[in-house]
């Protein structure tokens, strides 16, 4: 059949190729890159940055799927606004106007379309963004699980914002802002099929005014570890900066039911969605600093630096573990979990 | 984690592994085997290999319940999502090995994922216009949790729940790995919690029979480092017995409750293992009391034709003839977002592990 | 198969308990299980309690793995 190592010629698409790893990066490089190719979407930014003008504005969009709708923490209209919001705060920018696309399954309840319509507007409100503009469409049964919700932003970049993965260098610390897998488990447990309860709330927040707080221009990169966690999103940086990542277990903020939880069902807290976290890569003089600043706010409280960028180059991420040992974090492989996003 | 943590201390480890470097010298190159997929995870994720000297080898055997269930059965179990009624209950692990042409995932709705097999009795209490399937893959651990559940059916009277049972229970399987020659191991690392169920009375044949050292060990590093050393122990003094390390669970009787649950509910029958073939005397199926939740006595089974895997080694991987970085296909056409065969699927497949912690 | 870990019994009612383990609860069976109490730790697979840890022999193993030069 003429495979090639490594690359197998898919007649269809799965839901591995949703989920954030390997197979999905393949197929943004080599069908939709190859296809729409310039140097904005070359870039594979979580926000596009244009020049407007003689300003330098960030822009990006995002499409909701998540299953159930409604979790501890949060619900699909939070998760839109914040999505969108943290995609352009870690690219460096302030977001403010968002564009909010419906379509929605015939036989949804209104009340649930009410509800997250307050949660649109509550998330808007403590994120100081707008709604400007949208767009509602009704599908057949069937044809949409519910409903699904696209949004885009955009939004100014900060005068003293520097990121480009170009910039990153040996020796540059790695800093998270907090603790990592509550999303992916607070999605686990409103599935409910698995039975768990547990105190553990999705950490859906907008980090627009967290990443206010610390921007400078020691901050080389961020990003914002959603689908695949952050061992994929560590992949990533590695694989584009060409530089290899390590990182301590013992450093990384874990929950202690969240890492419970994940021990009791054999899932990787690494590979967990986090949709309130975000990773910079700061200089190694200003990490301390930086560290401080992110502490001092209320998303931030649970910072660590929980690693470093090396000099060698194989472009991948190593994890010293607990026990003494060393692991490679690959990028994440088929799905965990499906539509927790 | 209470229990959990103490078990993994880093110092203490360290130290158990200059232990056995120490007295593991001169002794000739010797084989142990692990027979259990949290074993097979356990030594993968704390890199517990790198630790051992040159001349012990720690090699992983069959001890993933879903990667020797044979692909027929898997076939078969998606087969019974086409029938109309019929939804079929499953452990998480089995929803992506891969069948003939297709795996459970991809019936989507048709299939439900549950922790516990008494969920799936629940279900079919609540849906009594529904046929509920449940999936029975597991060693003797597992095996008296469906064993409860199938007894609650029993006392809740319903006729809409059955099991297709693909249970195995361990110790004809390390009889046949203990007497090939080939495979030549001097010992086994015995499962924790298969061995909490049946207790040390199944090794003893096994030991004095065929001279294996065994140690049943609990599954924490430290645990399976104490009982590598325990094992060379009885390697050096030339005296294989059953030895108990992770005596904080097991007790040597086993829990008899689950012993007389699993001999109600089901019966010894001969069974398939994918990739080794015919065990005797190797599986469970229900009892004649309890035929009425048996699927294959209960529902016309559809018709399906199996393929045989091809360039998939599993089978030697499984008896630990093989390492998966001997087969043409791992990493490179079978990898975990593309499994060829069970080991890889399995988040306890030897294939899967060495995937997953490479280094 | 999801893995088996120790979960503490916060209460017993009939066929039934509820365990605890770093603030994660379940429902689970304990009908194959004798002479469990609240307090008592018990081994959890597939939502069923397959056997009670017994806290004194894991002190003794600790203890023993402690004083290994």
């Amino acid at each position: 059949m003429g495979e090639g190592i490594q690359y197998i010629k898919m007649k269809q698409i799965t839901l591995s190729h949703g989920s954030g790893g390997k197979l999905m990066h393949d197929l943004v490089k080599d069908l939709f890159l190859k296809n729409l190719d310039n140097p904005f979407l070359a870039k594979l930014g979580d926000a596009a940055v244009i020049k407007f003008k003689g300003r330098k504005l960030a822009y990006t969009t995002d499409s909701f799927v998540v299953k159930p709708l409604f979790f501890s923490g949060g619900d699909i209209g939070k998760l839109a606004i914040c999505g969108t919001v943290n995609d352009l705060a870690v690219s460096g920018a302030m977001p403010e106007y968002l564009s909010c696309a419906m379509i929605v399954e015939d036989g949804f309840s209104y009340d649930d379309l009410e509800k997250i319509t307050q949660s649109l507007k509550t998330a808007c409100k403590y994120a100081g963004v707008r709604i400007v503009t949208g767009d509602f469409k009704v599908v057949e049964k069937g044809s949409a699980d519910g409903i699904f919700i696209n949004t885009s932003g955009v939004g100014e970049v900060f005068e003293n914002a520097d990121m480009a993965i170009s910039r990153i260098r040996p020796g540059d610390k790695i800093v998270i802002s907090g603790t990592i897998g509550d999303h992916a488990s607070a999605m686990l447990l409103a599935r409910e099929e698995l039975k768990f309860k547990a105190r553990i709330s999705s950490d859906c927040s907008p980090l627009n005014n967290l990443v206010s707080s610390i921007i400078c221009k020691d901050i080389k990169f961020m990003r914002d570890p959603t689908r695949g966690g952050l061992a994929t999103t560590l992949n990533e940086i590695s694989l584009t900066s060409g530089y290899n990542i390590a990182i301590e277990e013992a450093n990384i903020p874990i929950k202690k039911s969240v890492r419970t939880l994940c021990e009791i069902l054999g899932f990787d807290p690494l590979y967990m969605a986090n949709e309130g976290k975000l990773i910079a890569i700061v200089s190694q003089d200003a990490a301390a600093n930086v560290l401080l600043k992110m502490r001092r706010h209320a998303l931030g409280k649970d910072a660590r630096i929980i690693g470093e960028v090396k000099k060698e180059k194989d472009k991948k991420v190593y994890l010293k573990t607990q026990s003494g040992g060393s692991r490679i974090l690959d990028m994440m492989t088929g799905e965990q979990l499906p539509r927790i996003c | 984690m209470k229990y959990i943590d103490e078990f993994r201390n880093l110092d203490i480890a360290k130290k158990i592994s200059r232990l056995i470097n120490k007295e593991a010298e001169g002794l000739e190159p010797v084989k142990f085997m692990e027979v259990c997929g949290t074993h097979t995870m356990a030594v993968e994720r704390f890199g517990i290999r790198k630790t051992l000297p040159e001349n012990i080898h720690l090699i992983s055997g069959p001890g993933c319940p879903v990667c020797v269930t044979p692909k027929n059965y898997i076939d078969k179990a998606i087969a019974l999502t086409t029938l109309e009624d019929v939804i079929v209950f499953s452990f998480g692990d089995m929803l992506k090995v891969p069948g003939s042409n297709s795996n459970l995932l991809k019936q989507k709705s048709k299939v439900r994922m549950v922790y516990s097999a008494l969920d799936a009795v629940e279900f079919a209490e609540k849906n009594p216009d529904k046929r509920i399937v449940f999936l029975g893959i597991g060693f003797e651990t597992t095996a008296p949790t469906v064993g409860a559940s199938i007894k609650y059916a029993k006392k809740k009277r319903l006729k809409n729940f059955f099991v297709y049972s693909g249970h195995k229970i361990m110790p004809p399987a390390m009889k046949l790995l203990a007497k090939d020659e080939l495979i030549n191991i001097k010992g086994f690392l015995c499962p924790a919690h298969v061995s909490a169920i049946i207790g040390l009375r199944p090794y003893f044949e096994i030991s004095e029979k065929y001279g294996m050292a065994c140690v049943i060990a609990g599954f924490e590093p430290l645990d399976i480092l104490q009982s590598i050393l325990m094992l060379i122990r009885q390697v050096k003094l030339k005296n294989p017995k059953v030895e108990n390390q992770y005596n904080r669970v097991v007790k040597t009787s086993g829990n008899k409750e689950a012993l007389r649950l699993i001999d109600e509910v089901f019966s010894v029958k001969d069974s398939e293992w994918r990739g080794i073939g015919n065990i005797k005397k190797s599986g469970l199926g229900l009892s004649k009391r309890y035929a009425e939740f048996d699927v294959e006595k209960n529902i016309e089974l559809p018709e399906v034709k199996t393929k045989i895997d091809k360039g998939c080694i599993c089978g030697s991987v499984l008896k630990g003839i093989k390492i998966p970085a001997d087969c043409r296909l791992f990493s490179k056409k079978c990898n975990p977002e593309n499994p060829q065969g069970a080991c890889m699927v399995s988040s306890e497949g030897t294939c899967a592990a060495y995937y997953r912690y490479k280094l | 198969m999801c893995l088996a870990i120790p979960m503490k019994i916060l209460k017993i009612e009939g066929d039934k308990a509820v365990v605890s383990s770093s603030g994660v609860r379940r429902n689970i069976g304990i009908s194959f299980m004798k002479n469990i109490k609240p307090g008592d730790y018990v081994i959890v697979h597939a939502g069923f309690a397959i056997e009670k840890l017994d806290p004194v022999k894991a002190e003794e193993t600790l203890k023993l793995l402690e004083e290994i030069i």
